[in-house]
């Protein structure tokens, strides 16, 4: 079952820097004390996996992910965190039990997902990506995806609406 | 090579997961939630490079994930603002209200 047919190339290596750089700072986020410190070592992690993605030759799914998740989610977790309290860290009351039994579900979730992933097997890739990956991307943006192109959208401005009426500070009634 | 993208968003997942179930912080279950939404895409971007038929479709399926992840966490952490105004706590354990 466990059949390691690995060529050595240079993808290889930058797959395994990035997916170590990945891990470690997940694991890294988990661990930490302080909650800003959690954050910043999610971000890295966000960074790596735009990495990741430039590997796979989606370079417009890097930038957004560098865009929107090192630039717009860290920033917006950084602000949750300093308008709560940021000087309390991560309280040690800590229940053994639930977290046991939290590792051992996950270990069973990691289990399950490996043996799917190892019993399948993936044909070899059939034709390359095309090349100039901001333009096809935009071509089927605006062609075949222009309808949950503009329900995003509305989505988008539905949540911003939400969600600055949801943070607005309630006005004495005079 | 795409076994190894996989499980590299499988190592991902789990981790975001046990952060949701351990973590008492709001804000890093919902940091941990993002977690998980990436690994989810990494799958996406992997399967449209390496997949049976490789296309730009899972790309595209990741920006719309991507922006939907956005959305939520906006919309997450204002709720927990409102929260912290009304109990002045982030601590989950806290949230009881509708227990006792």
């Amino acid at each position: 079952m466990l059949n390691f047919n690995i060529d050595f190339t240079g993808e290889f290596f930058a797959f395994f820097l990035l997916s170590v750089c990945a891990i470690v700072g997940a694991v890294l986020a988990i661990n930490f004390a302080k909650v800003v410190h959690m954050a910043l070592s999610l971000a890295f992690t966000f960074v790596s996996l735009a990495g990741l993605f430039i590997l796979l030759q989606a370079e417009f799914v890097a930038f957004v992910q560098v865009l929107l998740y090192v630039g717009a989610v860290t920033i917006l977790m950084i602000f949750g965190i300093m308008m709560t309290k940021h000087q309390d860290e991560e309280k040690a009351r800590s229940r053994p039990l639930l977290e046991t039994l939290a590792a051992i579900g996950c270990l069973c979730l990691f289990g399950i997902l490996f043996y799917a992933i190892r019993a399948a097997s993936f044909p070899l890739p059939a034709a390359k990506l095309p090349d100039n990956n901001t333009l096809e991307i935009g071509k089927l943006l605006y062609s075949a995806y222009a309808i949950p192109f503009e329900l995003v959208s509305v989505l988008l401005t539905v949540a911003f609406i939400g969600a600055v009426a949801l943070a607005k500070r309630e006005e004495e009634k005079p | 090579m795409l076994a190894s993208y996989l499980t590299l968003a499988a190592v991902l997942f789990c981790i975001g997961f046990y952060g949701v179930l351990t973590k008492r912080n709001a804000i890093i279950v919902l940091l941990s939630i993002e977690l998980m939404l990436n690994a989810v895409n990494l799958n996406l971007v992997a399967f449209s490079k390496y997949g049976v038929n490789p296309a730009l479709t899972g790309q595209i399926f990741s920006l719309f994930t991507m922006t939907v992840a956005a959305a939520e966490a906006a919309v997450g952490i204002a709720v927990l603002i409102v929260l912290y105004r009304s109990k002045a706590t982030v601590n989950a354990d806290e949230f009881d209200e509708l227990r006792r």
